[in-house]
C-alpha cells in the first residue's frame, strides 16, 4: 500500500538546531553573556521589559540573547513567561514625586525647584562613530559620584496644578482597581487605565509614528514637555498577613508629562490639559510618544472631533501590540493552500464562464465586432 | 465551634475533578435535556446537592459573584463557598454570575437575575435550580439547538408557574438566564435557547 | 527584583496540566458555557498570552487546554492534514503539557482541533471540534470598528452583509467568497465559520458533534451545540453552492472530497489530491487507487509499503 511521506516533525526539529547555530554565530568569537547584555545593552533591555510587560533586567537580557537581538521576539518570550507566573497581589501605587532622580528636564520653565538635571542623554552627542569602541579592553570611564541633587523635585504639572492651571486628574469614583488587560478582554470605548496600560506595552515605533502624526496635524494638539524624569522609584507591597507595606526594591522608570493647549468652556475656566507617559527603564522616546497619544485619545473626553488615527482608541489599542501584530502578520507564512484552492477554483471558473459568454455574444452579433 | 471546622472538603484532585465536571456541564448546556452525571466524589455542604456543589467548585471564583438564598448564604453552604471558591456572596440577584435556588421556593423569579445586555448577552446569570428529582414529574418537551427533534424531561419539585418563567426567559432570547436543574449527582441543562412546552 | 522562578532542567513540573493555570481554565470554561447557550454569539474572554504566536492557533489551543482530560484522544489538523508543520507543533504541545493521547483517525478522536478544514469522515455524537479562528467577526471587512459591529449583532442588523454579497453578484454573477463564508446560526447570529472552504459549510449544519471556536488574538469564543441550524447566507435566485472539481483525487480516486492542487512540473502539470490526509490514506488502505498513485510514489509524495 501507499502511505503519505511525513516529514513535518523532523523538519521542525531541524529548524530548532539551525536557530541555535545561527544564534551562536562564528564559534571563534566568544559567546556573549547575559550580564554583558544587561549592563551594556540596557536600553534594549528596557524596551524588552516594556513591550514584554515584565520588569526583570536579567530575563530581558536572556530574552535578547535567546532571540539574537530580535526585540519583538524577546518581548514575546517575556510575555509567554509572565503569563505563567502566580500572582501574589498588586503593589501600592508608585509615587514618582519621590523618584531618585537621574535625569529631569522641563521645556516649560527656564528654571524651577530642583533645577534642570541633564543626566545621561544622547541629546547633545554628535552622531559620529566612536571608532575606539571597535576595540575591546578600553578603560571603563571613571565612575563619578553624582552631584547631590535638591531634595525637593516637584513634578511640573503639580506646579501648574497648584495654580489651578492644569486639568485635575481625579481617580474614578470609588477608586476602583485598575483594569487588567492581560486578564480581561477590552471593550470600547476604553477607559484611560486601559489605554495607558495598552500603550505602556505597545510598540515603541508604532507609538512614535502616531505621536509624530499628532504633531504634524493629524490630531491637532500643541504639546510642551512639561517634564521628563528618569530615576528609581521604590515598589511597596502590603502582604495580607502583615497589614503594612514592605519594600520590594526599586524600579527604574521614565515619566513624561506633556502640557497641552488649554481647554475651557462657559462653565470651566481655561486650563492646560495633560498627556501622560510612564514606562520601565530609561525610555524617553517611548514615554514621550505615549504622552502625545494619551492626550490625543482624550479628545472624546474634551468634546473634540476624533477624525485621526491617534484619537481613536480602537485603532490605537488594537494595533499597538507588536506581539499580537507580529503573530498575525507572520501567520501568513502558514499554509493557506486550502483557501487558495478555493480562490483558484473560483477565478478559473469565472474566467471560463466569461469567455464563453463573450464568445456567445460575438456569435450572436458579428457586426458589433466591426 | 469555629467556622473552619464545619467546612466540608472540596476537590481532592482539583485539576482532573474539575475537568471531568466541566465536561458534564458543557454536555448539559450543549445538549439540553440530557441527564448528565457529575460523579466528583465530594461531600457537599448542607443544603447543596452534590451536583450543585461540584458545579460551583468547577466554575466559581473571586471573579464570579454568587447568589444563595439567605439561609444558605449565612449557613454552612455560604462559608463553604467563600472558603473554596473565594466567591463574593451577593444579596442582589441581578449582580450574580451564578445563583442557586430551591425549585419550590417562591422567590426570586428567574427574571430577577441578570439577563445580560443586547450587546453582551453572555453576562447573564447561570441559575442552578435544586429540584426534588430529575425524573418522575410532569413531562416537559424541549426543542432547539442541541436537540435533534424534541426531547422530554420530567423533573420533580418545581414551583407552580416555573415553566412559564422558563418560557418567558426563552422569549427574551438572545438575552436570558441559563438554567441547570440539579439533584444528587445529576444535572439537566436548560439554556435560554431551549423552547419548552408542557406535554399534554 | 531578582526573585526568579527559574524552571528546573526538566521543565514539565513548572507548568500546570495542559499549560493553563486553573483560574484561566475556569474563565475559559465559563465563556464556553455561555457560548453554547447563545449559538453563534461571540463571547469576549481574557485570552492569555501563549508560548505560541498569535495567529498560529492560540484561541483553539486555549479551548483545547480548557476541555481536555486524561480520557480524551486528540487529533490536530491544519489544511486537513495531520502532518503539516503547525498541526505537528500543536499536537506536540499537548503531548508535552497534557500527556495527551493523540491520533490521526477521525473516528478515534474525542477532540479534533483544526485549522481551515472539517474532516471528510462524518463526525459523531460526543466528538468536539475545536476551530482556530483568525478573524471571528464576520462583519469586520464591512465595518472595522468593534463598537459598531457589536451593535449590529445586538440588533440583528445584517443588511450591510446582504448588500455586500449582492454587490458580488452584480459584479461577478455570483458570491465570490470561497472560504470563511458567513453563516446564519439558529436564525439569529451571523457567524464566521473560520477560514474553512465553503465546501465544508454544509457539514456544520445539524452536526451531531459540538463545535467550539477560539480566536486568541481577538479574544473571542463562540460555539455551535450539536444539531444546530447553520445556514450559509444566499439569495433565492443565487442559492449557495460549494466547490467542485472536474477530476477525482489522484491518489485515492475519491470524488466527494475537497482537493488540493499540487504542481508537479514546470509544464503546467497538475495533480489533485485529498486535502484530508487521513481520509485519503484510509481509502488507499481499503484498496482505492487514483490514476496518479504510481506517479506520486515516483515523485516521493507517497511511499509504497509492503503490508
Amino acid at each position: 500500500m501507499y502511505v503519505a511521506v511525513k516529514g513535518g516533525e523532523a523538519a521542525i526539529l531541524a529548524t530548532h538546531d539551525l536557530v541555535a547555530e545561527a544564534r551562536r554565530g562564528d564559534p571563534a568569537v566568544p559567546e556573549i553573556s547575559v550580564a554583558q547584555i544587561r549592563e551594556q545593552q540596557a536600553l534594549a533591555c528596557a524596551r524588552v521589559m516594556n513591550e514584554g510587560s515584565l520588569y526583570d533586567q536579567d530575563l530581558a537580557a536572556l530574552a535578547l540573547k535567546q532571540s539574537q537581538g530580535d526585540v519583538i521576539e524577546a518581548a514575546f518570550l517575556m510575555r509567554a513567561y509572565r503569563t505563567t507566573l502566580p500572582r501574589f497581589g498588586s503593589s501600592e501605587p508608585l509615587d514618582t514625586a519621590t523618584m531618585a532622580i537621574r535625569r529631569r528636564v522641563s521645556a516649560t520653565y527656564k528654571d524651577l525647584p530642583g533645577g534642570q538635571v541633564l543626566g545621561p542623554t544622547y541629546d547633545y552627542t554628535h552622531r559620529l562613530f566612536d571608532f575606539a569602541l571597535m576595540d575591546e579592553g578600553g578603560e571603563a570611564p571613571p565612575r563619578k559620584a553624582p552631584a547631590p541633587l535638591d531634595a525637593t523635585m516637584p513634578r511640573v504639572p503639580d506646579i501648574l496644578g497648584a495654580e489651578g492651571l492644569m486639568e485635575a486628574e481625579e481617580p474614578p469614583e470609588g477608586d476602583p482597581r485598575p483594569f487588567d488587560l492581560t486578564r480581561d478582554p477590552v471593550s470600547f470605548p476604553a477607559d484611560r487605565d486601559v489605554r495607558l496600560q495598552s500603550m505602556a506595552r505597545g510598540d515603541e515605533g508604532f507609538l512614535l509614528g502616531l505621536g509624530y502624526s499628532v504633531q504634524r496635524g493629524f490630531g491637532g494638539t500643541h504639546p510642551f514637555v512639561g517634564e521628563v524624569r528618569v530615576g528609581e522609584v521604590a515598589v511597596e507591597f502590603v502582604p495580607e498577613e502583615l497589614g503594612f507595606a514592605v519594600d520590594l526594591g526599586d524600579v527604574t522608570l521614565t515619566e513624561c508629562q506633556m502640557v497641552n493647549q488649554f481647554q475651557g468652556s462657559k462653565d470651566v475656566p481655561p486650563q492646560f490639559t495633560r498627556g501622560y507617559g510612564l514606562v520601565f527603564g530609561h525610555s524617553e522616546r517611548k514615554a514621550m510618544s505615549m504622552s502625545l497619544v494619551d492626550r490625543a485619545l482624550k479628545a472624546r473626553d474634551f468634546g473634540e472631533a476624533t477624525n485621526y488615527p491617534a484619537q481613536q482608541d480602537e485603532f490605537v489599542l488594537y494595533h499597538a501590540d507588536n506581539v499580537e501584530a507580529a503573530g498575525f502578520v507572520e501567520h501568513l507564512k502558514l499554509p493557506h493552500y486550502v483557501d487558495f484552492q478555493g480562490e483558484l477554483e473560483l477565478i478559473r471558473r469565472i474566467r471560463r464562464e466569461r469567455e464563453e459568454r463573450l464568445a456567445q455574444e460575438q456569435e450572436a452579433m458579428p457586426e458589433a465586432a466591426e | 465551634m469555629p467556622a473552619e471546622t464545619m467546612i466540608a472538603p472540596g476537590f481532592s484532585d482539583p485539576v482532573f475533578q474539575s475537568q471531568a465536571a466541566f465536561r458534564a456541564l458543557l454536555a448539559a448546556l450543549s445538549e439540553p435535556g440530557t441527564l448528565q452525571n457529575v460523579a466528583s466524589e465530594i461531600a457537599p455542604p448542607e443544603s447543596l446537592a452534590t451536583a450543585t456543589a461540584t458545579a460551583l467548585l468547577t466554575l466559581a471564583d473571586y471573579e464570579t459573584p454568587v447568589w444563595l438564598p439567605e439561609a444558605l448564604r449565612n449557613g454552612p453552604a455560604g462559608a463553604w463557598l467563600r472558603f473554596h471558591c473565594a466567591a463574593a456572596l451577593v444579596e442582589n440577584p441581578a449582580e450574580a454570575a451564578f445563583a442557586v435556588i430551591n425549585g419550590l421556593a417562591d422567590e426570586p423569579k428567574l427574571s430577577a437575575f441578570n439577563l445580560g445586555t443586547d450587546q453582551f448577552p453572555d453576562r447573564s446569570t447561570t441559575v442552578i435550580v435544586q429540584v426534588a428529582g430529575l425524573e418522575g414529574g410532569s413531562v416537559l418537551t424541549l426543542a432547539g439547538p442541541g436537540i435533534l427533534g424534541s426531547h422530554n424531561i420530567a423533573p420533580r419539585g418545581l414551583r407552580s408557574g416555573f415553566t412559564d418563567e422558563l418560557r418567558e426567559n426563552g422569549a427574551l432570547y438572545p438575552l436570558g438566564v441559563d438554567v441547570l436543574l440539579a439533584h444528587g449527582e445529576g444535572l439537566i441543562g436548560l439554556p435560554r435557547s431551549t423552547q419548552i412546552e408542557e406535554a399534554r | 527584583m531578582t526573585i526568579h522562578q527559574m524552571p528546573a532542567d526538566d521543565t514539565k513540573p513548572a507548568y500546570n496540566y495542559a499549560y493553563l493555570d486553573e483560574q484561566t481554565k475556569r474563565m475559559i470554561r465559563r465563556a464556553l458555557l455561555k457560548a453554547v447557550a447563545v449559538p453563534g454569539y461571540q463571547v469576549p474572554f481574557g485570552s492569555r498570552e501563549m508560548p505560541l504566536a498569535r495567529g498560529w492557533g492560540t484561541g483553539g489551543i486555549q479551548i483545547t487546554a480548557a476541555i481536555i482530560g486524561p480520557t480524551d484522544t486528540l487529533k490536530v489538523i491544519d489544511q486537513g492534514a495531520d502532518d503539516t508543520t503547525n498541526a505537528v507543533s500543536i499536537r506536540k504541545f499537548f503531548e508535552r503539557t497534557a500527556d495527551a493521547r493523540t491520533c490521526e483517525a477521525t473516528n478515534e478522536a474525542t477532540i479534533i482541533q483544526t485549522r481551515h478544514r472539517i474532516p471528510e469522515a462524518p463526525l459523531k455524537p460526543g466528538q468536539v471540534m475545536v476551530y482556530q479562528v483568525p478573524m471571528p467577526e464576520p462583519l469586520r471587512r464591512l465595518e472595522p470598528r468593534e463598537a459598531e459591529t457589536r451593535k449590529m449583532h445586538a440588533w440583528a442588523e445584517y443588511g450591510l452583509m446582504q448588500v455586500k454579497l449582492y454587490e458580488d453578484i452584480a459584479r461577478y454573477g455570483e458570491i465570490t467568497k470561497t472560504y470563511d463564508y458567513p453563516v446564519m446560526v439558529n436564525d439569529r447570529y451571523v457567524m464566521a465559520p473560520s477560514p474553512i472552504p465553503k465546501f465544508d459549510n454544509p457539514k456544520m449544519h445539524m452536526s451531531p458533534s459540538l463545535q467550539l471556536f477560539g480566536a486568541g488574538r481577538e479574544k473571542r469564543i463562540y460555539a455551535l451545540p450539536p444539531y444546530t441550524s447553520v445556514r450559509s447566507l444566499d439569495f433565492e435566485d443565487h442559492p449557495f453552492r460549494i466547490q467542485s472539481w472536474t477530476q477525482p483525487c489522484g491518489l485515492c480516486g475519491a470524488g466527494d472530497s475537497y482537493l488540493d492542487e499540487v504542481v508537479i512540473d514546470d509544464q503546467g502539470g497538475r495533480m489533485f489530491v485529498c486535502s484530508d490526509s487521513h481520509y485519503c490514506e484510509t481509502r488507499r488502505a481499503e484498496g482505492h487507487r487514483g490514476t496518479m498513485l504510481g506517479d506520486a510514489a515516483a515523485s516521493g509524495l507517497v511511499e509504497e509499503t509492503t503490508p
